[in-house]
């Protein structure tokens, strides 16, 4: 059994707010093994982003909080770790793309000085190194003209050859882990090939693990190994990507399948739609958090101690009822 | 066949692109550069493109937010292209619009009930209490809770907001909604909710929409016809089964090749292109597609393609398509 790089278990992150304490992530468990993609799929608020900011040490603070549970990366907890250690291990070890490249991006600074900025701090490279590390890790990320551009300033850049930018100075320490949140939402659909494509042959040369934050089940399906679905700040299912979309389990992840619009779909027949919305995360219910939207829906839903059951090795759910369905 | 219900001829909007002291134009931004098409009554089509391929453009310049450069937008064969805003009043009820972005385009400080109101105002139609009436059975109609009518928008989540934004759209009885990327702003679950909304009114009112979206899988869906445009003109269009199964054009061919397929056994054979879309303010010189075409020859750079029949009812603008 390979030992897992980031082991995350009963992560809850709370967001003091204007109305009250808001647990936008609850009790979030997942684990990722070496060079693997994990896949973390749901709706806005569903707590995915806040997880990945929480496995950073990115929470806005200090509003926001880990309440409890750890984040076991490589042996050490990251929930413990003090701001001079993760400074270390952020942008060198665990880096992170964002999905707006214009917001990532210091605008009054060049391209060049924030790419080498990030080697000056993780390693020792002499100044006129770390401007060749630049170069070549534009060069790879498919920029033309990379010694041109590492002059100019992102305005100067279109969105793709931004984040292609962002994607480099990622990786430009080569990192074991890459969370990519929403990283093509932004980007229009021939770019967007172009980005999955490159991510993907950059995860393979250097082997990094990567956490896939995503709404978007084509791109989970085209890029993960495993995959978590989240619901309200909970897993409501999680497994391995044949596990998802051959067998899903949970009825939140069958009725998500089931209601994109697919390009194999008879045009302009009703879609399958999950009724009502999203629960405020200010007023949860005690039981099931699917339940107000859930076809299958039965008394015992709506009381409290769900738990999650595992379906198969690796494959679980959080549902009373999904043997019946 | 009946007569269409919008005709657009060789549409052009050419944006001037100010700068310096005076202001002078310097250059043109060709948003929309000579767009035909036309929607029968009770249609649907979709205009599918990437960012800045003038798509929005040619939906407000039907719309008449725009005053286009030139063409004719022939609406029941009177030409609202050249008429004044005076003579275009009793039009506007006919032509509506939905947006993207239902929080910008639904005033913040109106109540929903004053938002679905004006229209009826604007036009002189009914009295204060036909108009209460109208507003609740608007409501209704697009599945919202009568006591809505007393609240403001930001009380609403994304997809009831564009619920309200289909409601005003939809008051005054039109005949053609140009939809704006309306589902793109929304999650999954909700998206799918809104677009069975808009096929179930476009059944009971024969509306006819022009569907503006990037989303290919979602235009197709919803669509008859579908027409995909690049760099302000139109290259492809065909019905919509057609143009997933036999796109000709090869920009189309790699759009549909670059969607990620929610199927994990699915292998994308994908066509990658090369590099981004050029500035509409210099469109290269020929077809404006050649700087990216996997199968662009030194024709494509001298000779611009018109659109041409593939099979009836299934045009393209490449000197490579035929008929399969």
């Amino acid at each position: 059994m390979i030992k897992p790089l980031l082991c995350v278990s009963g992560l809850t992150t709370e967001f003091q707010t204007d109305e009250g304490l808001v647990r936008a992530v609850d009790g979030v468990s997942f684990d990722l093994p070496p060079g693997g993609t994990l896949g973390i799929v749901g709706e806005s608020g569903c707590g995915k982003s806040v997880t990945a900011l929480s496995i950073m040490g990115l929470l806005p603070r200090p509003n926001g909080n880990i309440q409890s549970g750890s984040i076991d990366y490589r042996g050490e907890d990251l929930v413990a770790a003090d701001n001079t250690r993760l400074q270390r291990i952020r942008g060198n070890e665990i880096s992170m793309v964002f999905q707006e490249p214009m917001t990532a991006l210091n605008p009054v600074h060049t391209i060049g000085r924030q790419l080498t900025e990030v080697v000056a701090i993780h390693t020792d490279q002499s100044p006129a190194e770390q401007i060749r590390t630049a170069v070549a890790m534009l060069q790879r990320v498919g920029i033309p003209a990379p010694e041109l551009r590492m002059t100019e300033y992102p305005h100067q850049l279109s969105g793709g050859m931004r984040q292609r930018v962002v994607i480099a100075i990622a990786l430009i320490c080569e990192p074991l882990l890459l969370i990519a949140d929403e990283p093509t939402t932004a980007l229009d659909v021939t770019i967007q090939a172009q980005i999955l494509d490159l991510i993907s042959s950059l995860q393979k040369d250097f082997g990094m693990a990567m956490i896939m934050i995503t709404h978007d089940l084509g791109v989970i399906a085209e890029t993960c190994e495993q995959v978590v679905v989240m619901y309200a700040g909970q897993v409501v299912e999680q497994g391995s990507v044949f596990d998802i979309f051959d067998r899903p389990k949970h009825p939140y992840t069958q009725g998500l399948l089931r209601s994109i619009p697919k390009l194999t779909d008879i045009p302009k027949q009703p879609l399958d739609i999950i009724p009502g919305m999203v629960p405020s995360l200010h007023d949860l219910p005690v039981g099931c958090r699917f339940a107000n939207r859930c076809q299958h829906r039965a008394a015992e839903c709506d009381e409290a101690g769900l738990t999650v059951d595992a379906v198969t090795e690796g494959h679980s759910v959080r549902c009373l009822k999904w043997r019946q369905l | 066949m009946s007569a269409p219900l919008l005709e657009v001829r060789d549409l052009k909007m050419h944006f001037p692109v100010k700068s310096g002291f005076f202001s002078r134009t310097k250059a043109r931004n060709f948003a929309v550069d000579g767009v035909n098409l036309s929607i029968n009554p009770g249609e649907t089509l979709g205009l599918v493109g990437e960012s800045g391929c003038g798509k929005s453009t040619l939906g407000r310049c039907i719309s008449r937010l725009y005053q286009p450069t030139a063409g004719e937008i022939l609406f029941k064969d009177i030409n609202l292209a050249g008429i004044s805003h005076r003579q275009l009043l009793p039009y506007r009820q006919n032509i509506q619009m939905i947006f993207q972005d239902p929080m910008e385009s639904l005033n913040a400080r109106h109540t929903v009930g004053e938002i679905l109101e004006e229209p009826f105002l604007i036009h002189g139609i009914g009295n204060a209490q036909t108009r209460r009436q109208s507003v609740s059975k608007l409501l209704d109609t697009v599945g919202l809770p009568a006591r809505s009518a007393s609240r403001y928008p930001f009380e609403f989540s994304g997809g009831q907001r564009q619920r309200i934004g289909i409601a005003r759209a939809i008051a005054l009885k039109p005949e053609l909604i140009i939809c704006d990327e309306p589902v793109s702003a929304l999650d999954v679950s909700i998206q799918s909710q809104i677009l069975n909304l808009l096929m179930e009114l476009q059944q009971e009112f024969n509306l006819a929409y022009l569907f503006i979206a990037h989303d290919l899988a979602v235009v197709k869906h919803i669509s008859d016809r579908v027409a995909i445009m690049y760099l302000g003109k139109i290259v492809e269009q065909a019905s919509s089964n057609e143009i997933y199964h036999r796109p000709s054009h090869p920009y189309t061919q790699s759009l549909i090749s670059a969607i990620p397929i929610p199927d994990p056994h699915h292998t994308a054979t994908r066509i990658l292109l090369k590099g981004d879309v050029p500035s509409p303010i210099s469109p290269p010189p020929g077809c404006a597609f050649h700087t990216r075409c996997p199968k662009a020859s030194e024709s494509c750079q001298r000779d611009v393609p018109i659109l041409k029949t593939v099979t009836p009812e299934h045009i393209a603008a490449c000197h490579f398509a035929e008929a399969p």
